[in-house]
């Protein structure tokens, strides 16, 4: 199970930060921050894993990729791969550069409750586009009728 | 940065993340983050606020959350805006308060209905994000609240719904089992979904469902078996392509079942042979996806019922992972290699120079991975190199979390294959001086013991060498800055003890030493009182001596010091040695025996030495004592005396509150019990009366004397110890054991005599030898057991050739060692020792090769005893010369021959060793202490065992079958 999505940048600023266990919220910043605190004392040319058993719990591992001035973070357990994990990030970072927008409804494609739900970045655009004319068609009739009975009965 | 990010939002939230980014401290951050808040407080409690807007301080709530600031505040407002009929704003709403909430927040149950209502809307982006919102909002309670309708969306006609529900559904099995278990049938049925990436997701809670009971779902191996074949078989639609590899993540969740229903089933793992086999052929292995199947495939292949072709092929994957530049393929070849020598340990040994290299890689991650591995690949023949490895690593590294755990396994290592008592005594030191605070306690307290009680070998001599050399060791270490207090504990006790039993350093010496001690660690009370304890032994055996005691003026006022102490507990003990110093040499004795720490102290549970006063104040017409339960039942005197008298001796007075701690192995066989009293003799004259009571009312175990001593129940596996056996050990025949036993000791020994070789040799060219010399002396080293294993393997010839070149290896050997002699201190077992010893065992061996011996054995079981016989020699042979080498420092006489009687090893060997449940019950050897007190034949086997198990430094235990296995192909 994927535990959590950080996106940070190389000043260990969160950018977005998804858990999928609940964590208050100072649990919250002391995880960004002990990640944070492994990742920028890591060379460039090693390896993009780090086991992170000190900070999530036994069993627990951290993939990461840095892109330009970001960190990408997916942390998960013993049930995923690697190997995986590290392209499920590319999905991730390849569906933004795609279309960057929308940051938590393309992460709510491909990961659902902290499983695997999509690793098409295709098939994750076409979601979110669908999404995102359904809503504005249906703040277009909002706006029109100012109410909602219209585009319901669609 | 909210769901609407990019468009739509006011400037004012533009600057506020513009100046966020720009913000050069963290005190300025939070200072706009501050200032923000209280914008946001008060605008959004003003009433009429337009939908918009609010949307819009939805989303400056999620960031400022995500900064780490509380913005409890405006929860309510989220939750409002889940009931909003627009899609956009319920989206909006939904994510806030999944971002905001747990499942137990109260705003909860504002949400529930809603969420209902949602499920059932026929906009399926509505299902959806409500389908979201469940899977993290909803709690075991409020489960069947939202339940049925989810069941029902697993029909709904989009297959994104479809994907999501069954998600959601396995959300619930997570949270709470029980509350769906009546639904998992499901999961089986959308397994046959007509959408390919319905049948995916129905992945995920298969595989939580078989990972708890694998053999409800064995019958359907075919069909996974099949869809992997049609996936790798590039059957489904373009769109399930990732970089050219055929739905990749499907693949993986696949094999990643099988390798669940495979493991140890032999039936099910054929039907997998043919498709895992494609896949390795066709994978791709240039792309990062490729080789992430790749990798779930050697972890298929290793889990399931084993398949040379199959592993052979996944031999060669982990070649390429570890010979490629990229240190993820590096750290994916380790850990798969960690996986593969589970099956096949032979493997390891191509890649020991791959192996070495990532160890020294700077990389953190790969060299953790690398001391994984080598954690699991440890046996007697290496485990000096692997410890000497983590324990520099461990000094290395600051990280606390990684320093216990390396330290617990350098701890555990070495008490499962030390191949010395005097290696194990300074590994332990080293531990304990560089990670001393964050090793259980329970391992100091191990150590003591093993100090205290020896090896358990019958000489004497060796545990007082022992002993001497760790009071040397620690004597030398006790002047160090900032020991750890776990480890100081040790050493006061040590000292205590033995500082002047071999009568090498004065007691004034070791007071001062002690004081010091107690000086500089004022302000650790436990390791004063260990001082102060150990002040009060030396003195003791000075006095019982019949030498004079001098106080020392610092020893003087550290008495002082303790006894104004505000600890009570240390008060005590100060005022216990003055007392001690006071008396005379008769009563000290008494009080405090010489070396008596392993010896039992009897508790008089009736308190018989108290009869004759009692007996006197009855007759003066005292009242006689009545139990508290016994009080009201107003029983007459005299039948309550008689009673008394009657059952005292089976049942004692019983003090429910003083009970001590149940054992952690609560029932144990009488024999067992009745040995384990018997193992220290203790000079108290009441000693038979009570073994017998204990031996024939052995119910009173919880408090049985043999308890009273360390406690160190549930201390895992002890140095060379095994706990105690079930009652099938002791009673097991004799014969199998020896036979059994003899095997391993052949094995055993010749590992200790070839790493001793590679060892020294490795050590004393280590300054001048080139870099790859020095990796391949470490690989040797490293991986010569695996050498070995294939060396068995393979035909006599091939292993003749091997030895003699060990022959041609030695003189270097012996040379470089002749240098380093010299310097080396008597504590190490000087090499040269060894080196001469060896050839004359090779010479001998050609004859009665112990391999050879037990292969012709195994060929023609007809002529057991003759061949036996010989074996038993040669074994005997390389046993002494194992024991040269390993306590040559401790002078002729520790050079004793094993007490196993060889006359006895004529027994049926073949039938000790098909017995795999002898093989087992070895791990459980009964743990019998070394005693002159004679016993009867089983505690005799299984004394003679422990010794010889202790002699080879190897623990026979379950996790280290491969000798057996080795030594039979």
């Amino acid at each position: 199970m994927i535990k959590s999505v950080m996106v940070m940048n190389t000043q260990g600023k969160p950018r977005l930060a998804k858990f999928y266990d609940f964590q208050p919220v100072e649990k919250q910043q002391e995880l960004i921050r002990s990640v944070f605190g492994v990742l920028c004392g890591r060379a460039d040319n090693v390896s993009n894993f780090v086991e992170a058993d000190s900070i999530f719990g036994p069993g627990t591992r951290l993939v990461y990729k840095h892109f330009a001035t970001l960190y990408f973070v997916f942390i998960f357990d013993s049930s995923e791969n690697e190997l995986a994990m590290l392209d499920l990030i590319q999905v991730f970072v390849e569906t933004l550069d795609k279309c960057f927008k929308n940051l938590h409804t393309i992460l709510d494609e491909i990961i659902f409750g902290g499983q695997v739900l999509e690793t098409s970045s295709i098939e994750v655009i076409k979601a979110v586009e669908e999404i995102s004319k359904l809503e504005s068609a249906s703040n277009a009739i909002a706006l029109v009728s100012k109410s909602v009975s219209g585009w319901r009965s669609r | 940065m909210g769901s609407q990010g990019g468009f739509g939002q006011s400037k004012e939230f533009l600057d506020l993340v513009k100046s966020i980014g720009e913000a050069r401290s963290k005190a300025e951050e939070d200072r706009i983050v501050l200032n923000e808040i209280e914008t946001l407080k008060r605008r959004i409690s003003e009433p009429d606020i337009p939908k918009r807007k609010m949307k819009e301080y939805i989303i400056r709530l999620v960031y400022v959350e995500m900064l780490g600031h509380d913005a409890s505040f405006g929860y309510i407002h989220a939750v409002k805006m889940t009931h909003d009929d627009n899609l956009v704003l319920k989206r909006t709403g939904y994510l806030a308060v999944t971002l905001f909430l747990n499942e137990d927040h109260d705003l909860i149950i504002l949400i529930v209905n809603t969420i209902q209502k949602d499920l059932k809307s026929d906009n399926y982006l509505i299902v959806c994000a409500a389908l979201n919102a469940v899977c993290k909002l909803i709690n075991e309670e409020t489960i069947p609240a939202v339940l049925p309708q989810v069941v029902e969306l697993l029909g709904h006609s989009k297959e994104a719904v479809r994907r999501k529900a069954i998600m959601a559904l396995h959300r619930f099995y997570q949270k709470s089992p029980s509350s769906v278990q009546h639904l998992v049938s499901n999961f089986r049925k959308r397994l046959c979904d007509n959408d390919p990436g319905v049948m995916g997701a129905t992945l995920c809670p298969l595989f939580d469902l078989i990972t708890v009971d694998v053999n409800s779902y064995k019958d359907l191996v075919i069909s996974f078996v099949s869809i992997l074949k049609q996936v790798a078989e590039r059957r489904l639609p373009k769109s399930y392509d990732y970089h050219q590899m055929p739905a990749p993540f499907i693949q993986i969740r696949l094999l990643k079942i099988l390798a669940l229903l495979g493991s140890g089933d032999k039936q099910a793992s054929e039907n997998m042979y043919t498709v895992v086999g494609d896949i390795f052929r066709k994978c791709d292995s240039s792309s990062n996806i490729g080789n992430a199947v790749l990798y779930e495939c050697i972890c298929c292949v290793s889990s399931i019922y084993a398949n040379p072709k199959l592993i052979e092929s996944a031999a060669d994957i982990i070649a390429r992972f570890l010979k490629s530049d990229s240190h993820n393929l590096k750290y994916m070849g380790i850990d798969a290699l960690g996986r593969l020598i589970k099956t096949s340990p032979e493997i390891a040994e191509q890649h020991q120079l791959a192996v070495i290299d990532c160890l020294e890689d700077p990389d953190d991650t790969l060299k953790r991975k690398t001391f994984e591995l080598l954690y699991k690949m440890t046996k007697s023949s290496n485990v000096e190199v692997i410890v000497d490895r983590m324990i520099d690593y461990m000094i290395s590294i600051n990280d606390n979390h990684y320093k216990t755990e390396i330290a617990s396994r350098c701890v555990e290592l070495a008490e499962q294959f030390a191949p010395s008592n005097h290696w194990f005594i300074q590994t332990m030191n080293k531990v304990f001086e560089h990670a001393g605070d964050l090793v259980n306690i329970k391992v100091a307290h191990n150590l003591m013991r093993l100090i205290a009680e020896g090896f358990g070998e019958d000489d004497d001599n060796a545990d007082s060498q022992l002993r001497s050399s760790a009071v040397e060791s620690y004597l030398r270490i006790i002047g160090e800055p900032k020991l750890p207090s776990v480890f100081l504990q040790v050493i006061c006790w040590v000292l205590g003890e033995y500082g002047t039993a071999d009568g090498k350093f004065s007691a004034s010496y070791i007071t001062g030493k002690l004081c010091d001690v107690a000086e500089a660690y004022s302000n650790d009370e436990t390791v004063k009182a260990y001082a102060i304890t150990a002040l009060m032994k030396i003195s003791a055996f000075e006095i019982a001596a019949g030498r004079k005691v001098d106080m020392l003026p610092e020893c003087q006022s550290l008495i002082e010091e303790l006894s104004a102490s505000h600890s009570t507990d240390l008060q005590q003990r100060a005022y216990e040695l003055e007392a001690v110093i006071g008396l005379d040499a008769y009563a000290v004795e008494i009080i405090m025996p010489a070396d008596a720490s392993c010896e039992d102290i009897e508790i008089d549970k009736n308190l018989s030495f108290l009869n004759g006063y009692v007996e006197q104040a009855l007759e003066k017409g005292a009242q006689p004592y009545i139990p508290e339960n016994e009080r009201s039942g107003m029983l007459s005197v005299s039948n309550f005396r008689s009673q008394d008298q009657h059952e005292a001796s089976i049942h004692g007075l019983r003090f429910e509150a003083y009970e001590l701690p149940k054992p952690s192995v609560p029932s144990r066989p009488p024999v067992s019990l009745a040995s384990a009293t018997e193992l220290a003799p203790v000079p108290e004259p009441s000693y038979p009366r009570v073994t017998q009571n204990v031996a024939s009312v052995p119910a009173v175990s919880s408090t049985d004397p043999s308890d009273l001593r360390l406690r160190l129940d549930g201390v895992q596996k002890k140095w060379g110890r095994p706990t105690y056996t079930p009652s099938e050990t002791s009673t097991s025949t004799s014969t199998s054991e020896k036979t059994v036993n003899g095997v391993t000791k052949v094995d055993a020994a010749r590992d200790t005599i070839y790493s001793k070789v590679r060892d020294t040799t490795y050590d004393s060219r280590k300054p001048d030898a080139e870099i790859p010399l020095e990796k391949q002396k470490l690989a040797a080293s490293l991986f010569g057991g695996s050498s070995k294993t294939e060396r068995r393997a393979s035909t006599t010839g091939h292993r003749a050739g091997k030895a003699s070149s060990h022959v041609i290896e030695k003189p270097q050997a012996s040379k470089a060692s002749d240098k380093t002699v010299a310097e080396k201190t008597i504590v190490q077992p000087p090499p040269d020792l060894l080196d001469l010893g060896e050839p004359a065992v090779l010479s001998r061996s050609p004859s009665i090769d112990p391999f050879k011996q037990l292969e012709g054995l195994l060929d023609s079981p007809q002529v057991p005893s003759n061949s036996n016989h010989g074996a038993a020699g040669a074994n005997k042979d390389s046993d002494i010369i194992g024991l040269h080498a390993e306590t040559a420092g401790s002078g002729p006489s520790s050079g004793i021959v094993n007490p196993v009687p060889t006359n006895k090893n004529d027994l049926d060997l073949l039938s000790g060793l098909s017995n795999s449940t002898t093989d087992n019950a070895l791990g459980g050897t009964p743990t019998a202490h070394s005693t002159q007190v004679s016993k009867g034949p089983n505690t005799k086997d299984s004394l003679e065992k422990d010794a010889l198990v202790r002699q080879m430094g190897v623990t026979p235990t379950s996790q280290n079958p491969n000798l057996f296995k080795d030594l039979l192909g």
